[in-house]
């Protein structure tokens, strides 16, 4: 049974043999085929399950556009759901499975659904589960997702790589049949840059599936010639299994390229898709036309297809799964269909042409004026019945029915910048029309040219056209001689009749269901469209929009063009999420960035956190700690008992030098800068122009001209462009230039009282450490080991006494050892971002947490930091009195009354015997911890005119928890009020 | 889209961050009579334009450029891209 429906001819390499599977079964194919065409060459033709009705169904088309035949490939994680048959190339070893089915794909269970059609037409959805409520997540919703589903996912991590590339051109030519290989040809020849992509994976169009002659060739041959010189050239590039997805602005155009979908696996390390950027000067699409069908009663029985796709499985692939088959037709397209079939020996028992004046110049029967009004063969088309022009019905056996309803230009790509297709009578259908993207322009088909000759020409011309935009003189390349034969049809879009006659195969909607919409109140095609679904999922309605719209048309007694059309949006076709991820996925999703000690503290067990993109490490766990906070309360301890070091590399750094370095910090920071000492630190508030503060940090003035700022690590960008506009917008003269060095230095916290000590065996004897010397907020450039030029800064976080040393990065995985080793005689310890923040939240120091974009100076207790004396960024709008009144939020300190007691971050504060309500807010715990140097929790917050208000006892409530705690306000400043230690 | 860099000529608009209406550069003076209402106006109130609109893009992935875009937002037609520093001095502004 072999391959029994395979006839002879094809462009098919009968000298290899590939097995594959369908829904289990083994199956023999060849080399060019596609997993439809090799099934119709081994008779079978029901593919799938409808959406919705669970109806059979076998292929409608033979390409891209096709509705039904959906199938599931391959299995294991590479499985993949929603493959159209029709474009799936076969491989050896190939497996599909057909999808929405319980039970066998011909006696489906969910069947049944077509028994109830009639409770399921049209919005159903809205009108049958509204009510109760409760039933819709709990019962309908999983029952109608079982049902109405289309393929599965394995749920496994994809294993392929996919890719991205970017591309340049003079011309893009979108589609390789006649018209884009004229294109290509014309382009190609006279130097320029062209690229050619096409979706299938041999170029030509219909050239590959009609049996016309180009000049003394067949147009396959012609293809293939004019292929393979293209492919020759060398500014030209070939790119077949590549769709087009999208026009974008500026030309820019997107492309999917499947690059190792037609092999069982991708070689080593090679994508399997890659998703191109192609920057096009001009583009020219030349992607054909789509044949519509015509709707009649059970007109989506398996066997029932458009005539252009039958011709194509019959000329390109040879298979024709009948022995009789039947066209039913309202233009010459249906007699082309005939005459091909006639050729290769296959049995046409009748042409049913829609028109009374219909040719009759085959040797064949010709129906005129007659239709189909019914299909017989739910499980494979038997017979047809149709209607004579004398109005006798009569019973036609066959088994495929080609059906021709006209061409649609696939005008697509032009609607993706706003083009608006336009009608033309002559066609029945849209042409592109309105405003296309600048530079494209179309051809071929696509342009509505129905002949092959003038598609031949419209390329060639519209390539020549196209280069003289750009300079470039092209002269069209010699065209064969091609059939130029007038397009004839006679708009038929459905045969009116009782039962269902499909529109949209896909979703399932019926001309009744079209009628429905209209009878409810939808006039507007985009609310049709989303009534009935018409036109959705992976086909976009490419052979159903028209059919619909002509419909319509009819029941509001307008013209079609006077009802409307759907505009398209990209992609063109559907396109894997992971091509639009490429390599950006799983860690790789973005940066990781790490410091450069990161891996000697990988070594020492750290345990890490992201932030932002770096790693920083949380804390050191020791042998023998079994949870978090006894690693994080011994390293607090530890440092505020003698020293602590702390990668702190991740801190932003901005350098800021020149003449007016100076006054550029003054207005960006709301405190005064410009008389800042050198060789000194100072705290810097940021804020926002709305009054907000937006960032803080330390700057450190190392020279007149020269200074150094730290931001958080959050913000460094941020922070960076907002100097760069400050600079270059609002002060172009201003004689200052920034740079980021964030990554330039490496810098580490050395903190406790031992600080000093353990610095003094790093930094080179020269430099003078002492209290004297190098007070509190003191900076220099120094040496240390012996030489490594270095930055000293005495500032703390913690709260005591304190410096942070930055080193070039280079050197700073070393120093990170050496500054260990040297603290081994004070038990120093190593402490990461828990331990930090535990010991910040002790000081009172505001930090993420506190600084989050909705609070002010004035919220954070620092109001009167703003200097009132300058402009700086900010500091006007920081005076609008909704942000001074007297109950302004501020930061104040928690501690729980009972000291056994805990509470969170975002608990609100409400007073004692007042309902916990939004109304007797008083504000929000914004940062908590255990404090290990007193023993209990503690925590900062926003609380109203919280300044004035301590020793007050108010109520914590986190009703998201259900927790509540007593807590009294106290000082912000839990650690060493005075700053005696950071002094010390 | 492309932005046609005044100094490194066509550049990916994936480069750029974008902030928005160039009016942004018309800072006003924090001392001045009036200064909150200058401030509020400057801050808060937009032209939203069907048409031709100067925004700002910050050449963030490139050479840290601020530039001053002209783009059609019906069609994002760019028609202009000049140094945001130099339509500040034509602006007059300076130190």
């Amino acid at each position: 049974m072999s391959q029994s429906h395979r006839i002879e001819g094809g462009l098919i390499d009968r000298t290899r043999r590939l097995d594959f599977r369908f829904d289990g079964k083994s199956y023999q194919g060849h080399p060019g085929d596609t997993l439809a065409s090799a099934l119709m060459a081994n008779g079978v033709r029901l593919m799938g399950r409808s959406f919705k009705y669970h109806r059979p169904r076998g292929p409608l088309t033979a390409g891209s556009e096709e509705p039904n035949a959906l199938v599931e490939l391959r299995s294991g994680a590479r499985q993949e759901p929603n493959t159209r048959a029709t474009v799936a190339e076969l491989y050896d070893g190939l497996d599909a499975r057909s999808q929405n089915r319980i039970g066998a794909l011909s006696f489906d269970l969910l069947a049944v659904n077509d028994l109830m059609s009639p409770f399921l037409a049209a919005g159903f959805y809205y009108k049958t589960f509204m009510w109760p409520k409760a039933f819709w997540e709990k019962l309908y919703e999983p029952m109608i997702r079982r049902a109405a589903g289309l393929g599965s996912l394995s749920r496994e991590t994809d294993p392929d790589l996919y890719d991205k590339g970017f591309l340049h051109c003079d011309l893009l030519v979108i589609g390789g049949g006649p018209a884009g290989l004229a294109a290509a040809l014309t382009a190609g020849r006279a130097g320029a840059d062209v690229i050619l992509a096409d979706e299938d994976f041999l170029i030509g169009g219909r050239l590959n599936a009609e049996t016309l002659t180009l000049g003394d060739t067949s147009g396959a041959v012609w293809a293939k010639a004019s292929a393979a010189e293209l492919a020759s050239l060398p500014n030209v590039r070939l790119m077949p299994r590549t769709t087009v997805i999208g026009a974008f602005d500026h030309g820019i155009h997107g492309a999917l390229e499947r690059n190792a979908d037609h092999l069982p696996s991708p070689a080593a390390g090679k994508p399997r898709q890659t998703l191109w950027r192609i920057y096009a000067k001009r583009s020219l699409l030349c992607a054909g036309a789509t044949e519509r069908p015509i709707a009649f009663r059970n007109n989506d029985r398996p066997g029932i297809l458009l005539g252009a796709a039958l011709r194509s499985y019959a000329n390109r692939w040879a298979a024709v799964p009948a022995q009789e088959v039947a066209i039913f037709t309202n233009n010459d397209d249906g007699h082309r269909t005939a005459a091909d079939l006639l050729a290769k020996g296959v049995r046409v028992a009748a042409v049913i042409d829609s028109r009374s004046d219909a040719p009759k110049t085959g040797g064949y029967e010709v129906l005129a004026g007659a239709v189909v009004t019914d299909a017989a063969g739910r499980l494979g088309l038997k017979s047809v019945t149709v209607k004579l022009a004398n109005g006798e019905t009569k019973t036609i056996p066959c088994q495929l029915l080609a059906v021709s309803g006209g061409w649609n230009p696939n005008v697509h790509l032009t609607c993706h910048q706003r083009g608006r297709p336009v009608w033309d009578a002559a066609l029945s259908s849209f042409v592109p029309g309105g405003v296309l993207s600048p530079g494209l322009s179309v051809a071929g088909a696509a342009q509505g040219h129905m002949s092959t000759a003038a598609c031949l020409r419209s390329g060639a011309e519209a390539a020549v056209a196209a280069l003289s935009d750009l300079g470039i003189t092209a002269h069209s390349a010699d065209l064969p001689e091609a059939e130029d034969a007038p397009y004839r049809i006679t708009p038929l879009y459905h045969v009116p009749g009782k039962g269902r006659a499909w529109l949209d195969q896909q979703n399932d909607v019926t001309v009744k269901d079209v009628k429905l919409a209209h009878q409810e109140g939808y006039v507007s095609v985009e609310h049709l469209k989303r009534y009935t679904t018409l036109g959705m999922a992976t086909d976009q309605g490419k052979t159903a929009n028209l059919g619909g719209l002509a419909v319509m048309a009819e029941m509001t007694g307008k013209s079609i063009p006077e009802t409307g059309t759907t505009i398209f949006r990209p992609p063109y076709t559907p396109v894997p999420i992971a091509a639009f991820a490429g390599r950006s996925s799983g860690k790789d999703f973005r940066p990781t960035r790490l410091t450069p000690s990161h891996h000697w503290a990988a070594r020492q067990g750290a345990v890490f956190v992201e932030v932002g993109m770096w790693m920083r490490a949380q804390w050191f766990p020791r042998p023998g700690e079994t949870q978090w906070r006894q690693s994080v309360d011994r390293e607090v301890l530890a440092t505020r008992n003698s020293v602590g070091i702390c990668d702190v590399t991740t801190l932003g750094k901005i350098d800021v030098q020149g003449s007016e370095a100076a006054e550029f910090l003054n207005r960006i920071y709301a405190n005064a800068f410009a008389k800042l000492p050198v060789g000194k630190v100072r705290y810097g508030l940021m804020l926002r122009e709305d009054g907000m503060v937006m960032d803080d940090g330390t700057t450190a003035r190392l020279a007149e001209d020269h200074f150094v700022m730290t931001t958080t690590t959050a913000n460094a960008v941020g922070v960076y462009r907002h100097m760069e506009f400050c600079r270059q917008c609002l002060w172009p003269d201003l004689d200052v230039q920034i740079i980021s060095t964030t990554e330039a230095w490496a810098q580490y916290s050395v903190a406790g009282p031992n600080a000093r000590r353990l610095l003094q065996k790093i930094v080179d004897p020269a430099h003078d450490l002492s209290n004297e010397a190098f007070p509190y907020m003191g900076c220099a450039e120094i040496t240390v080991c012996g030489g490594l030029r270095a930055r000293l800064f005495r500032i703390s976080f913690s709260g005591e006494l304190a410096y942070e040393i930055a080193v070039p990065t280079r050197y700073g995985d070393a120093l990170m050892q050496r500054l260990v080793e040297a603290g081994a005689e004070f038990d120093a310890v190593v402490y990461g971002t828990e331990a930090l923040g535990v010991m910040r939240i002790e000081k009172g120091h505001a930090a993420g947490n506190e600084l989050n974009g909705t609070t002010t100076a004035l919220n954070l207790g620092m109001g009167g930091m703003v200097s009132k004396k300058k402009d700086s960024i900010g500091s006007t709008l920081s005076e609008r009195e909704g942000l001074k009144r007297a109950d302004a939020l501020v930061l104040v300190g928690f501690r729980p009354v009972n000291p056994a007691e805990s509470f969170t971050a975002g608990s609100h504060f409400i007073a004692r015997e007042a309902e916990a309500n939004a109304a007797n807010d008083q504000g929000y715990m914004t940062s908590v911890c255990f404090s290990p140097s007193l023993g209990h929790i503690i925590g900062l917050g926003f609380l109203k005119n919280g300044a004035a208000r301590k020793g007050e006892v108010l109520r914590a409530v986190n009703p998201v928890q259900d927790v509540e705690t007593l807590v009294e306000v106290v000082s912000p400043h839990f650690i060493d009020p005075e700053g005696e230690r950071v002094r010390a | 889209m492309l932005i046609p860099h005044p100094l490194l000529g066509p550049r990916d608009s994936q480069e750029f961050t974008y902030l928005g209406d160039a009016r942004l550069i018309d800072r006003p003076d924090g001392l001045a009579e009036g200064a909150l209402d200058l401030f509020h106006d400057y801050l808060y109130l937009r032209d939203n334009p069907a048409g031709l609109h100067q925004e700002l893009w910050f050449h963030e992935q490139g050479d840290r450029s601020w530039l001053v875009v002209t783009r059609d937002t019906r069609t994002h037609e760019i028609v202009g891209a000049e140094l945001a520093s130099d339509v500040a001095r034509a602006r007059g502004r300076s130190k």
